[in-house]
């Protein structure tokens, strides 16, 4: 194993054990946990073995594994960034109804 | 009937003055309500000076954004006609009574004012393109029939502005509100009236030269918010 692998490794480790602490303390419920700790999970099996990410890369045949991470990664960012889209669309809907109902009580009449 | 008139309203300042005077020699019954969708110039001063009913949204949040308080803050206060009516001068006083009419007389839930049917309106061709390409794009996806969908002159029944819920707070509100007209069954009828396009209210107007491309995306905007749902 390289060195860079056991860095990594320490990371993700690092990564897990935030997610763990946010978990406990409420700040993200229980799928949001279960999502992060897959992937850092995930991260952590490729870095410690990476002859059984060979192994799932040639099964399902794709030739190099590093090719494999980088599709998958890019399938996991898409799938981040539609869940962004989403909440940042319901935050500016919640925002307009705090500014109505501030223009709504402020009401200027003669 | 108790008529609210809600005029949307972002750095109007200009005409927003003479479209509440023409208002209020109308018709004095009507309650105008400007909503001023945090406009950097002096709209909120003259429309409040000329006798509207102000109300301010402390950051901009869009048209759709800006009718809705509008239909809120006139529910809340009982009405029973609700007409949106544009700040820059290109609609007609004139042209309400014909379309709080057929609300008044029980045949509509909504009414909306089209530039199409029969009355002459000067409109620019750039705009005419875009106007026929959003038509087919509704009549297509939601089998929508309309002579001029994207009118903002509408004139809503109480019911109507309680059935009604509009999302998008930007340029894409116009389509949501047909799209829940259909969806919540309430009777639609379109009349005609002039719309007035200025110098002014050409170089005013959110997009320009580029109604092609914001229908495009609102078309796109409008359908992927539906996937989601």
């Amino acid at each position: 194993m390289e060195w860079i692998n056991i860095i990594l490794i320490l990371f993700l480790l690092f990564a897990l054990s935030r997610s763990i602490l946010r978990y406990k303390g409420k700040e993200i419920r229980l799928n949001e946990f279960i999502f992060w700790t897959a992937i850092w999970v995930l991260g952590i099996i490729a870095l410690a073995s990476p002859s059984t990410v060979s192994y799932i890369s040639q099964s399902i045949g794709i030739g190099r594994p590093a090719d494999m991470i980088v599709y998958l990664s890019i399938i996991i960012l898409f799938y981040i960034n539609f869940r962004m889209y989403v909440a940042l669309d319901n935050m500016d809907q919640k925002l307009t109804k705090v500014v109505r109902e501030v223009a709504i009580k402020r009401e200027k009449k003669k | 009937m108790r008529t609210y008139i809600i005029i949307p309203a972002h750095n109007e300042a200009k005409t927003i003055g003479p479209v509440i005077n023409s208002l209020k020699r109308h018709n004095y019954e009507h309650i105008i309500v400007c909503v001023n969708d945090a406009s950097k110039d002096n709209t909120e001063k003259i429309a409040f000076q000329t006798g509207a009913i102000v109300l301010n949204h402390v950051i901009n949040r869009g048209q759709g954004a800006a009718i809705v308080t509008g239909n809120e803050y006139a529910l809340r206060h009982g009405a029973d006609i609700i007409v949106h009516f544009d700040a820059d001068g290109q609609m007609q006083v004139e042209d309400i009574p014909a379309v709080i009419k057929p609300i008044i007389e029980g045949k509509a839930d909504v009414v909306l004012g089209s530039r199409f049917l029969g009355k002459k309106s000067n409109i620019p061709r750039s705009k005419l393109l875009t106007l026929k390409l959003g038509r087919l794009f509704l009549r297509v996806f939601f089998g929508i029939k309309l002579t001029d969908p994207q009118s903002g002159f509408r004139a809503l029944s109480r019911k109507a502005a309680e059935k009604i819920e509009i999302k998008q707070d930007r340029a894409e509100h116009a389509t949501e509100i047909l799209i829940e007209i259909f969806k919540k069954r309430l009777r639609c009828k379109e009349v005609p009236v002039t719309i007035k396009y200025t110098e002014y209210s050409q170089k005013h107007t959110q997009h320009g030269k580029f109604h092609l491309l914001s229908g495009i995306q609102i078309a796109f905007k409008t359908i992927i918010k539906r996937l989601m749902r």
